[in-house]
């Protein structure tokens, strides 16, 4: 595995300068294929349109035997970024990190200080699901609107990384029809929160991002 | 940004001195876990494959731990300066995308990588008529961003390079929370 990886990255590298890798998995030398490595990000309407959704991904290209092992990181807080008024800065967060086998969340509250650096905010609402063990049905809990989850699930991106990578190693010319997905039988660490729209204000568009930060 | 390292610091000594007073007046054992401690940026993400695309492979750590806010003015001519090596469909000057967008509007676009969501109607990373509303699991977002960067103003340029084929998931997912499949 780190062969290869090594292999792609040397390849993208020499001939192009630019590398692509997939979603965001292994995105970055820093935070490459270790438990802070963000692989996506997703923003949607729930089955019930008065929610949205927000799921973050981590610790991707993860096999069913790496998966039933996987752990998160306790030195990793995860924290989805809400900006409602337009201006990229966040006005409330939702802060989630693990603790003897519990998903800690915090929020959503209005952080202190925006940027880089943060500190857990241990008086904003807590919620708090048992993360689900590989092989188990999905344990969810809900506290006040908000349905919470943390565990291994199937990988939800798809795309044609390997012959992307042929493309830009100069072997090959366009993509094959079919194509082959690169992540299919892949796994990640997923948390999911499922979230009132009116506890998120905003005039009708947020912006939203995905942060893991390590202590 | 000292301000704010000088605030961090005051947050943990705060902190450092509740907890303390804390297990000072409690005779229970304190069974609490300890969220203490200043947690420093490592990874973050809005839309896929932005960082993995457009940022120089000795940029990418950095682009990381730059704010959204931040991110335009310090990358968009690096998003473009690469999305112009890459890309046939914007080699020439005056080159667009299929939502018109020129090879700078695109750019300074991606270049701040947060993904807009609505709060009001459809959420989708493109559906055909609505853009940039949100992404849902089922969004083939690597086809959308193909086509962007290679297929020109009609969508009809280098035709084998705008669509990866792949179109969906390998396995369903759930119409209910948590929505994600279960595991492999």
């Amino acid at each position: 595995m780190r062969k290869s990886k090594n292999v792609i990255w040397i390849l993208g590298i020499l001939l192009t300068g630019i590398t692509l890798v997939a979603a965001d998995h292994i995105d970055a030398p820093a935070v490459s294929g270790g438990t802070s490595d963000i692989t996506d990000y997703f923003a949607f309407q729930a089955e019930n349109s008065n929610n949205l959704v927000f799921a973050a991904n981590v610790q991707g290209l993860l096999s069913p035997n790496a998966a039933s092992t996987a752990a998160f990181n306790e030195n990793v807080l995860v924290e989805f970024n809400i900006d409602n008024n337009g201006d990229t800065i966040e006005d409330l967060v939702i802060q989630a990190i693990p603790r003897n086998g519990k998903m800690y969340f915090f929020g959503p509250f209005a952080p202190p200080t925006t940027g880089l650096n943060s500190t857990i905010q241990t008086a904003a609402t807590l919620s708090i699901v048992d993360i689900t063990p590989y092989g188990s049905t999905a344990i969810t809990t809900s506290n006040q609107g908000m349905s919470f989850f943390a565990g291994p699930r199937d990988d939800p991106f798809f795309f044609d990384f390997g012959q992307f990578n042929e493309i830009l190693a100069g072997n090959a010319s366009g993509f094959n029809n079919p194509g082959t997905d690169t992540f299919a039988g892949t796994n990640v660490l997923s948390i999911v929160v499922e979230i009132p729209k009116n506890m998120l204000g905003g005039n009708g568009t947020l912006n939203t991002w995905v942060e893991t930060k390590t202590n | 940004m000292k301000i704010k390292h000088l605030k961090n610091v005051l947050l943990v000594a705060f902190t450092m001195v509740f907890i303390s007073s804390c297990s000072d007046n409690d005779d229970a054992p304190n069974n609490e876990p300890d969220f203490s401690g200043t947690f420093v940026q490592a990874d973050q993400m809005g839309r896929p494959a932005v960082n993995t695309v457009f940022v120089s492979s000795t940029s990418k750590d950095i682009f990381n731990v730059t704010t959204p806010s931040e991110q335009g003015a310090i990358f968009q001519n690096m998003f473009q300066t690469n999305l112009e090596a890459l890309s046939p469909a914007f080699a020439n000057a005056g080159d667009k995308n299929a939502l018109g967008q020129d090879a700078t509007t695109f750019t300074g676009l991606l270049a701040t990588d947060v993904l807009g969501v609505s709060t009001t109607g459809t959420t989708t990373f493109f559906d055909g008529t609505n853009v940039l509303t949100g992404r849902t699991l089922a969004d083939d977002v690597i086809s959308v961003e193909l086509l962007l960067i290679f297929g020109g103003e009609d969508g009809t340029e280098n035709p084998g390079l705008t669509d990866d084929n792949v179109d969906a998931n390998d396995k369903p997912f759930l119409t209910s929370f948590p929505y994600l499949a279960s595991p492999w």
